[in-house]
């Protein structure tokens, strides 16, 4: 059971939460201008990446705000959380 | 005689309360205070069960968590459970335990036979043995491996307990109320942190309870008793006893199993749960969990009689019983020695002190000595002998490099052999989340390395033994934790009771003691005995070839048992390392998971059980109207909807015809409170609709409604439902009634991900509004004479429009829409009002005729129709064009999932496609939903696989049309109107199909519009 | 309306006179349903001195700014649930007055206002027991120093969501639940409640 911080509602337990899955993945502006291939890629690819990842969260029982996390898939250990909209720390991954 | 084996006196037993329980039918005696196991003892009786393979005779070992052999089955009927350790099973008044695993009795084992076979089981027999023929498996070899080897019986009838659940957070959680946790604890606790404080004894005080060790000049329960004390005067600690810690998880999160009434009976007084699972979060964690002794691994190391040396100071001291008349002790390190002195003291004779190590020199040594034990320096116990007791063992002298013998046997005549190999700090909580370990050579055993988040680790657990150093590390620990949530420094505040010095020699590392024949000629050498497990077997693993310990412990079933090797699995280690020629550090141990030690199924189940908690039942306003009218209900989401309404004597498909037929022919009513609503109000609500449905919503005037698809972004349908336009800027939508939070997440997430820039805010009102439904020819009869301040004229007030008004003289909104293709209107009140208005349409209706349906016939008539349920037609790998809704996709703007619709697959042409089928032979038959479909007559005797070209969503009898009705999806099926399908049924039914259009009933829409 | 027409609360099968004259009188807690109170839906920018301003003048209390904050003025209970969305609670038949007033006042803004009087029904638990019950289905934090008057917060109780706040240090809390979740929500606290000695129903 993770504890998660809502960056509204503070520490709240894993159940009030739905996991939203790789976060900053942008929808294409255009989707008429993307490839087959690369709304494929946008739709089902994720980075499945080991160690720091960012992801998103949604507190479903709580104030419904999406927001994003970055959390080491190795240990569970949480890194950040910040708002949608926020740049995330650390910089580009 | 009744308590033959118990001391004149001491022990922590009250022997003012003595207790009658039964054991394999023996009536017998002992003391508030005993587990069952120290009681049996008391009686002389040591031998419990019988090993899981071999079913050799098998004792009581330990005295704790560590028992691996003491496996009962307590009580009978619905409150029996099965394989309780009688070493942690609290004694009461009439408790009823039998042995487990041996057939007829324990004395007499049926299946001891396989002892004289057991070169034919080794070590991965199962995997070799059983594997053919194939179809063997489940017919002959596991129904008879598991009557041979099954712990216990389950019981047949539903628990008659109650079990509960708690959430609890604090500050410090400390696991261990020995000398370590209760020093941890004051240290907290005193500073005003919130503190847990769990044990799973029934007392506090740890090893305090079961030694001599004295602090500050008392013993040391002493002082145990004090700190509890001034524990339980603290308000922001709590204490739970009879609580073990059995999982440790991330952040914190601690789950606690507390056995509440376990120690009372059978079965729990007064309505209090048995069992409670507590659900910790606690921002520190300090574990303070001990250490285990491990036994010395020899020849015929498992019978009864042979026992850890720590567990036979624990009944002498504890317990007030004498577990033999004269012991050998057998041992490579000192704290042994305090067992040979707790037997000495206590009048058993003491055969001999059997030390590995050559010399040692100690304060415990030096008084051994004093009392004139004979200490056999240097030599080894090479075998044992006995039957169902130990009677003897055998003694040799150990070479130099401690991996051979030789010289004289010694024989030596004794009912007891207290063994100890040394001391495995209990990690097991430190690992859960993954704390890693690293071996210590001082003590020969794994201790902790990093911790994952708060963990502190204090005293035994953490590889110190001794009594000082465990309460200063305590107090270290509870400073430091308190002091992470802002309770003072990390100094200690609170003072040591004074310990007396104790100095120690080294203890001498032999993971087996050698034999003279080699294995695996040697006999039994015993690493896990409920799993019969040997050395032999560790050594077969790796000349097979396997290398990780993990997968030695797999091939051998090392730790598998209900004690999940916690006497044997560090020994384990060791002789795989010693097999393997390596390093025991770099072995390394197997993981260790939870639950410590087993939990039982109600402790995850809690309260959440039956039709009532499972899950969560919401209820429309007008529920017990439903009930009152004799409604059967069906699940919907979480919903109870009322499924249909027989009267008396009626069946289900009459109860369905009646409400059909008096819906298509008069009116009827239906509560459709339960589908999901959302208010869309903003600048951007229009766009916004715009992007969620896939058609278009900007140009639909205010007072309309439409129907809408909802689109993933995968291009499948996602839902469905109609939304009427409230104002330019506001929209009331629909979902369907199973997937209003889905569709409100759905939303908020594109809302609040991907387009911030829109200003809409979107508010569940789904509670708010109860929703009648009235259909039928008399709909707007009934709805006149109810509603007011609307001109219901279909040219006022045409399909697909709402109107604000009032019902009964309440504010309401009124649709027209239909979902059965009757005259429809959908009469929304504010929820309190929901019964009252119901009542008035109900009064209204009765001159025509009114009936009230439920889904079943709503989705009758929806099907007569062709209209689809998102959910029960849908499934998530459907898109619109398969439905053929082609004119409710935009071309003119994006929408979610628009994209997909023209991928590859999307626009492949031999997709499923939506179309109804009637039946051939019996035009009444009603084909199975899910029932697959196909080209081949003969699918039953076709060559396999018959290829499939489709299967059934939807199937009904329609009393409308006087036949069956389906719906299905089939490959290309809208240009294969009129072909034959054929649906093979699993009792090799043959059901003959027509595909149809799926519209079965008023094709051109007349009805729903007058 | 007319005084014939009838509100009925989600609990109309539960607190029955009858229930409440059963009661145990050394119940661990006990629970006190306060139905038909008006409810309203706020949303609006709470950074907009326009909008914050005008509710302020409609209300007579300021919107409760801090997230899980309430503000209360007796006659008038703001609740935060979001950044952008409050749960206003007034009295009885006041709801449609207090949504033509705020409509009023934030005409040409970009708000909310949502009548939610059926959304939900309210209830108050006390009792020496009241945290401890609470505490089998919610995992948040209930203890005084943590949870004190003055929050407020949504979470699940059971599979229910709710809104709970405070009353008094760790002995009552407000709980405001779905209507079509109110009958659960009884049933579980009043199996809840068996190893207390019961849950009485008061007025």
């Amino acid at each position: 059971m993770l504890h998660i911080k809502c960056p509204w509602c503070g520490w709240r337990d894993e159940s009030e939460f739905g996991y939203g899955g790789e976060a900053h993945i942008e929808r294409p502006k255009d989707p008429d201008s993307v490839s087959d291939a690369e709304w494929a890629d946008y739709l089902f690819f994720g980075s499945n990446r080991r160690g720091d990842f960012r992801e998103r969260w949604v507190h479903s029982a709580g104030c419904r705000r999406w927001f994003n996390a970055v959390r080491d898939t190795t240990t569970y250990e949480f890194k950040a959380f910040y708002r949608m909209g926020e740049e995330p720390p650390g910089g580009e991954q | 005689m009744s308590q033959t084996k118990r001391l004149q006196s001491g022990g922590r037993i009250d022997r003012s309360k003595p207790l009658t329980f039964t054991f394999n039918g023996q009536s017998l005696q002992g003391y508030e205070g005993d587990t069952l196991a120290s009681a049996l003892l008391a009686n002389g009786i040591s031998l419990v069960s019988r090993s899981f393979k071999l079913h050799r005779p098998r004792g009581i070992m330990g005295a704790g968590a560590e028992c691996p052999n003491s496996l009962v089955q307590v009580g009978r009927g619905a409150g029996t459970i099965p394989n309780l350790r009688a070493t942690q099973t609290e004694l009461y008044q009439g408790l009823e335990a039998n042995s487990v695993n041996c057939w007829p009795s324990v004395k007499f084992d049926v299946n001891a036979v396989t002892g004289l076979f057991s070169p034919l089981l080794p070590a991965g027999f199962y995997y070799k043995t059983f594997k053919w023929p194939k179809s063997w498996w489940d017919k002959v070899y596991e129904p008879r491996i598991r009557k041979a080897a099954g712990f216990g019986k389950a019981p047949t009838e539903p628990d008659p307990d109650r079990y509960d659940k708690k959430n609890r957070h604090c500050d410090v959680l400390i696991v261990g109320a020995g000398p370590a946790g209760l020093a941890a604890a004051l240290e907290a606790g005193r500073r005003g942190a919130r503190v847990i404080l769990c044990d799973e004894q029934n007392e506090f005080g740890g090893s305090l309870l079961a030694n001599r060790q004295y602090l500050d000049g008392k013993p040391g329960i002493e002082w145990a008793k004090t700190a509890v004390a001034e524990l339980e005067s603290l308000e922001e600690v709590t204490l739970l006893a009879r609580t073990t810690a059995f999982g440790h998880y991330h952040h914190g999160f601690v789950s606690l199993l507390e056995r509440v009434t376990d120690h009372m009976g059978l079965t729990s007084p007064d309505g209090r749960p048995r069992q409670r699972q507590w659900r910790v979060r606690a921002n520190q964690v300090v574990l303070a969990t001990g250490a285990i002794e491990r036994p010395l691994v020899f020849c015929n190391n498992d019978r009864p009689g042979i026992m850890p040396a720590s567990a036979v100071s624990t009944y002498i001291n504890r317990y007030g019983v004498r577990p033999g008349q004269r012991a050998v002790v057998f041992t490579n390190n000192d704290s042994a020695y305090q067992t040979a002195l707790d037997l000495n003291d206590h009048g058993i004779d003491v055969a001999a002190i059997v030390d590995v190590r050559p010399e040692s020199d100690s304060v415990l040594v030096d008084r051994a000595r004093k009392e004139e034990i004979p200490i056999y320096g240097g030599y080894a116990v090479v075998d044992t002998r006995g039957g169902q007791h130990v009677s003897g063992v055998k003694v040799m002298r150990l070479n130099g490099r401690g991996d051979g013998v030789y010289g004289e046997i010694h024989h030596l005549d004794c009912d007891l052999v207290a063994s100890s190999g040394g001391w495995n700090p209990v990690i097991h909580l430190h690992s859960h989340p993954g704390g890693t370990m690293r071996y210590d050579e001082s003590i020969a055993s794994f201790v902790p390395d990093q911790a994952v988040g708060n963990t502190y680790n204090a005293g035994a657990c953490n590889g110190n033994f001794a009594l000082g150093g465990c309460i200063t590390e305590g107090l270290s620990a509870g400073a430091t934790a308190a002091a992470g949530v802002g309770f003072g420094s990390e100094d200690i505040e609170g003072e040591a009771p004074a310990t007396g010095k104790q100095q120690e020699s080294p203890l001498r590392p032999m993971w087996r003691v050698p034999s003279r024949k080699a294995i695996p000629r040697a006999p039994k050498q015993f690493i896990d005995v409920q799993n019969d497990q040997t050395s032999a077997d560790v050594y077969l693993a790796v000349r097979e070839g396997y290398r990780s310990i993990e997968h030695i412990k797999r091939y051998t079933a090392m730790g598998f048992g209900t004690d999940q090797g916690k006497l044997g699995n560090i020994n384990g280690a060791g002789i795989a390392a010693e097999a393997l020629g390596e390093d025991i550090a770099k072995v390394g141990t197997t993981t260790f998971r939870p639950a410590y030690t087993p939990v039982t199924m109600g402790a995850f189940a809690g309260r959440e059980l039956g039709p009532e908690r499972f899950h969560a039942v919401r209820k429309t306003p007008m529920h017990k109207w439903h009930v009152d009218h004799g409604a059967l209900f069906e699940n919907v989401g979480d919903w109870k909807r009322p499924w249909y309404y027989p009267k008396p004597g009626e069946s289900m498909r009459e109860a369905l015809d009646r409400e059909s037929y008096q819906t298509r022919h008069a009116v009827g009513v239906l509560d459709a409170s339960t589908l999901g609503k959302i208010d869309v109000r903003g600048p951007d609500a229009a766009e916004f609709l715009n992007r969620v449905y896939t058609s278009g919503w900007k140009t639909m005037e205010v007072g309309k409604a439409r129907y809408g698809i909802m689109l993933s972004e995968d291009g499948m349908i996602m839902d469905d439902g109609v939304s009427a336009r409230i104002a330019e800027d506001h929209y009331h939508m629909t979902t369907t009634t199973g997937g209003a939070a889905r569709v409100l997440g759905h939303l908020e997430e594109y809302l609040q991900t991907e387009w911030p820039e829109l200003q809409v805010y979107l508010t569940s009102t789904t509670d708010q509004w109860a929703a009648i439904s009235l259909a039928g020819p008399h709909a707007r009869d009934v709805v006149a004479k109810v509603v007011s301040g609307v001109d219901l004229s279909g040219g006022a007030f045409p399909f697909m429009t709402w109107r604000d008004c009032e019902a009964a003289g309440v504010p309401a909104r009124l649709f027209r829409i239909s979902f059965s293709g009757e005259l429809g209107f959908e009469i929304n009140v504010q929820a309190n009002y929901g019964q009252y208005v119901w009542d008035a349409v109900w009064e209204a209706g009765q001159e025509y005729g009114i009936t009230p349906y439920g889904t079943e016939t709503m989705h009758i008539l929806r099907a007569e129709k062709g209209f689809i349920i998102a959910g029960q037609d849908t499934d998530g790998s459907v898109n619109p064009m398969d439905f053929g809704m082609h004119g409710l996709l935009s071309k003119k703007k994006d929408y979610i999932g628009r994209r997909s619709l023209s991928r590859p697959d999307a626009m492949r042409e031999d997709r499923e496609q939506f179309v109804g089928l009637v039946t051939l032979e019996d035009p009444k038959e009603i084909i199975p939903e899910g029932a697959q479909l196909v080209e081949e007559p003969n699918a039953n005797e076709a060559p396999k696989p018959v290829p499939l070209h489709g299967y059934v969503t939807s199937s009904y009898y329609s009393s409308t049309l006087g036949h069956s009705i389906a719906l299905a999806m089939v490959k290309r099926g809208r240009e294969r109107m009129d072909d034959v399908l054929y649906s093979p049924q699993a009792d090799g039914r043959v059901i003959q199909c027509r595909i149809t259009s799926p519209v079965f009933y008023d094709p051109k829409g007349e009805r729903q519009n007058v | 309306m007319s005084e014939a027409i009838r509100q009925e609360s989600p609990l109309v099968e539960r607190i029955t006179s009858g229930r409440k004259a059963a009661s145990p009188s050394d119940a661990g807690i006990t629970l006190r349903e306060r139905p038909f109170l008006g409810c309203v839906n706020l949303r609006g920018n709470p950074d907009d001195p326009d909008f914050t301003d005008a509710v302020k003048g409609v209300l007579g209390l300021a919107l409760p700014s801090g997230p899980n904050t309430v503000a209360d003025s007796g006659d008038i209970t703001a609740f935060w649930l979001a950044p952008t969305e409050w749960f206003v609670r007034t009295g009885a038949n006041a709801e449609r007055d207090l949504i033509a007033g705020l409509e009023e006042a934030l005409a040409g803004q970009h708000i909310a206002t949502n009548d939610v009087t059926g959304n939900f029904t309210t209830v108050e638990l006390s009792g020496p027991h009241a945290r401890d019950v609470l505490e089998k289905g919610c995992t948040l934090d209930l203890h005084p120093r943590a949870f004190a008057p003055g929050q407020c917060a949504q979470t699940l109780l059971g599979h229910a969501g709710i809104l709970i706040r405070p009353l008094a240090d760790g002995q009552a809390f407000e709980i405001v639940v779905r209507r079509s979740f109110a009958d659960y929500m009884f049933i579980w606290l009043e199996d809840a409640t068996v190893e207390y000695g019961g849950m009485a129903v008061s007025d």
